[in-house]
């Protein structure tokens, strides 16, 4: 099966997902966005370039979202690229049209990017597979499939702290069944050669065979957390607790939320991620929110960063 | 009309024949095999040198669209297609819109059905109205009108109590019951296996249990009510199993698999193919070997294509939000002569689970070609090769998860009661034959 985001050469043509991403790509995209951050101020600035000069780039969301949407904009702009928002949740689809009638009118308007959230898994391959081959695609989140630039931000991050792959132990906490936070960052990891990636959540929180992706699973935060180097938080949606998943949020946070009680198995030099927002009291007490460990609004900076890069390196690979 | 094929190589698995033998046929009937009956003087020769010539194929689940989803197919496109698969009768479901819960509808389908001179249609009833799972259909009233079995389609049957009722009534009056095990709750907005694929994708899944809880329910229930059972679909290993034990049982069972299940598995979902979102959905390649086992051992008594022709544009979204189905009918022959390749299995054995077996899951006195019988007959070039592409197909349905897939085994001439109602047109590529000449 030919990889659908890649082109011929082998080179990046969509991102849609960190399954099968080669580690060369990979790191292509975290060194460029380390060229985004001003050296000058430790690492935290982020320069404007004209690489994406008359570019227009489309965000388009078939889901609600702010923070997702808002960084992509301000990586588009950043790198001076015009930038159009649309929120489809609450126009087109709702009128009857479909995903792919949505996807040719906006082609017609000469994009050449598009950023797209939607609520199915599959709907960044489906309009990847659609569009001409000048365009391209960014998945900002397609159900419970996939979110790559969230992974690549927490790889960033991840690197940025531990400057290493190689030697470390990643527990990912939470809702992993329907996270495609979690999914890419599995992917993300075991691509970049972490040793020991682990998943903690009661079982209804875990799909049937996440073993098979390369972790190990636990279902008790004092054996899952013990010396990990990075704890990476899953939000925790509320109507998990209609469908028989859960029997309550005090429950779940007494149990996998992260307490300064709980961070104490893990290394002393852990360092704590969250794709936000967070849910504090339930996934997350707010003194690991903002705690000396917690890497969070790092987070939010790097994603800028690590967004403009797969932006400016998707623009590059135009044949 | 009288009928000479010839040179053929014929192959009834009933009557344990597969030899090069004459077919004659007088006024829709097998008259003779071997030797021309006395007097016979053809009005048409068939030339079947290099041909295999079979009974025509049954097939227990071809969605013809009719009455209701006339945008996906009609009865016209999908009889067409039938017959170009060398299919002569077709069980159709009763998941139509109305459903086929009274007489007047199946009447009707009947009678359109037999104005196009085509494929034998057989419409399987609702057994319950409107296939709603509360209130039984007027089942003998149906059976007058002309329906072979009752089913829920797809449909949803919680209440168990109606499903013993209705299994019981049936009984009253020996009808069968054909049902597809799946638990409504378990497999409450899944769209794949619960397995590798929908959770590296994050597919919501249906677990295999969905499958054994009503497979368990269903068995239990003919069990009490001695109700003649058929499970529709069988996808699992566990659900094969069980099939397996309650046939050793005794149980009078009978169950089919899809052919789509006998070649693929849940990897062929690949990055979110939407021609792989079938009912029930593909399962792991463990479940396909189990099923393939079950074939060979006669716990699946039959294979059919589960046809179910969809709108294009309802293919062209999310994974999840596609339109499950798949057309069928053109390729089941090709894809039974597949599976017999790789199965080392003989084409009368491989032939019997389209033709012998479904025609008694049916209770049909067909699916043979012994002297008197009906002339259904499908007359194939096992060794053509041909590219599944939607415009090579009849059907109004041009999805399939094998488009642009070469595929070996061409239907030549089909009959129907001794009329020829297909012929393919082709200049065939016989290459073989070329040579031969």
């Amino acid at each position: 099966m030919n990889n659908p985001q890649l082109n011929e050469y082998g080179e990046l043509q969509h991102l849609l997902t960190t399954e099968g991403l080669p580690v060369r790509i990979m790191l292509d995209i975290l060194d460029r966005a380390s060229t985004f951050l001003e050296a000058a101020d430790e690492g935290r600035e982020i320069r404007k370039v004209p690489l994406l000069h008359g570019k227009s780039i489309f965000n388009i969301f078939f889901e609600n979202s702010t923070r997702t949407r808002t960084t992509f904009e301000i990586a588009a702009k950043r790198l001076s690229a015009d930038v159009v928002n649309l929120n489809i949740g609450s126009s087109s689809t709702s009128k009857g049209e479909t995903l792919l009638d949505t996807v040719d009118n906006l082609c017609a308007m000469h994009a050449d990017m598009f950023v797209v959230r939607h609520s199915q898994s599959g709907a960044a391959h489906l309009i990847a597979r659609h569009v001409a081959p000048e365009i391209h695609v960014i998945n900002a989140g397609d159900g419970r499939h996939a979110h790559p630039t969230q992974a690549l931000l927490d790889m960033f991050t991840i690197r940025h702290y531990k400057k290493e792959f190689h030697n470390l132990r990643v527990a990912i906490v939470g809702d992993v069944l329907h996270s495609r936070v979690a999914r890419s960052q599995i992917h993300a990891l075991t691509t970049l050669g972490v040793p020991e990636v682990r998943v903690i959540a009661p079982k209804t929180l875990l799909p049937t065979m996440v073993a098979n992706l390369g972790v190990q699973v636990y279902h008790d935060m004092a054996k899952g957390l013990k010396d990990v180097d990075v704890v990476l938080m899953l939000r925790l949606q509320n109507e998990r607790m209609q469908g028989a998943l859960l029997p309550s949020g005090q429950e779940y946070f007494k149990n996998y939320g992260l307490t300064e009680e709980k961070l104490a198995y893990a290394r002393s030099d852990a360092i704590v991620m969250h794709p936000g927002p967070m849910n504090r009291g339930i996934e997350i007490d707010s003194r690991v929110a903002d705690g000396a460990q917690s890497v969070i609004l790092s987070q939010v900076t790097f994603g800028i960063a690590v967004r403009m890069a797969v932006m400016s390196i998707l623009a590059g690979n135009n044949k | 009309m009288r009928i000479h094929i010839k040179n053929g190589r014929l192959i009834d698995p009933r009557n344990d024949i597969d030899e090069i033998l004459d077919v004659y046929v007088v006024d829709g009937r097998i008259a003779a095999i071997g030797n021309a009956p006395a007097g016979f003087v053809a009005t048409d020769v068939i030339d079947a040198s290099g041909l295999i010539v079979a009974p025509g194929l049954i097939e227990l689940a071809a969605r013809l669209r009719e009455p209701g989803f006339e945008y996906m197919a009609t009865l016209e496109s999908e009889m067409d297609a039938a017959v170009a698969g060398g299919i002569t009768s077709l069980a159709c479901p009763p998941d139509t819109d109305p459903p086929l819960d009274e007489p007047g509808l199946v009447e009707m389908l009947k009678h359109r059905a037999k104005n196009l001179h085509q494929a034998r249609l057989y419409p399987v009833a609702a057994l319950t109205t409107g296939l709603k799972g509360c209130e039984l259909t007027e089942m003998a009233e149906l059976v007058e009108a002309g329906c072979v079995a009752f089913s829920q389609a797809d449909a949803p049957l919680t209440d168990t109590r109606v499903l013993y009722r209705a299994m019981q009534y049936a009984a009253t009056f020996d009808f069968s019951v054909w049902l597809r095990p799946q638990d409504s709750f378990l497999a409450r907005d899944g769209v794949a296996h619960d397995g590798e694929v929908a959770t590296r994708c994050g597919l919501p899944a249906i677990p295999v249990c969905a499958e054994t809880i009503a497979l368990a329910t269903m068995l239990s229930l003919a069990r009490e009510t001695g109700v003649k059972l058929h499970i529709c679909r069988l996808s699992s290993a566990a659900g094969v199993e069980m099939i397996r034990l309650a046939k050793q049982q005794g149980l009078d069972v009978t169950c089919d698999v899809s052919i789509n299940h006998v070649h693929l598995s849940e990897m062929d979902i690949g990055f979110f193919d939407p021609n792989c979102r079938l009912n029930p959905p593909l399962r792991s390649l463990r479940d396909r070997a189990a099923l393939r086992a079950g074939l060979l051992d006669g716990t699946i008594d039959a294979i059919c294509t589960n046809h179910a022709p969809v709108d294009e544009d309802e293919k062209q979204l999310p994974f999840a939000e596609a339109e499950s189905g798949a057309t069928g009918l053109e390729l089941l022959l090709p894809l039974l002569l597949k599976w017999a390749r790789q199965d080392k299995i003989t084409l009368s054995d491989a032939l019997a689970r389209v033709t012998l077996r479904p025609a008694q899951v049916l209770g049909l006195d067909a699916g043979h070609l012994g002297i008197g019988a009906a002339a259904d007959i499908c007359v194939f070039d096992p060794d053509m090769y041909w590219l599944v592409e939607p415009s090579a197909l009849k059907s109004q349905g041009k999805n399939t998860p094998f488009t642009g897939q070469e595929v070996q085994g061409k239907v030549r001439y089909t009959l129907v009661d001794g009329q020829i109602v297909y012929q393919s047109k082709e200049p065939e590529l016989r290459i073989e034959q070329a040579n031969d000449e």
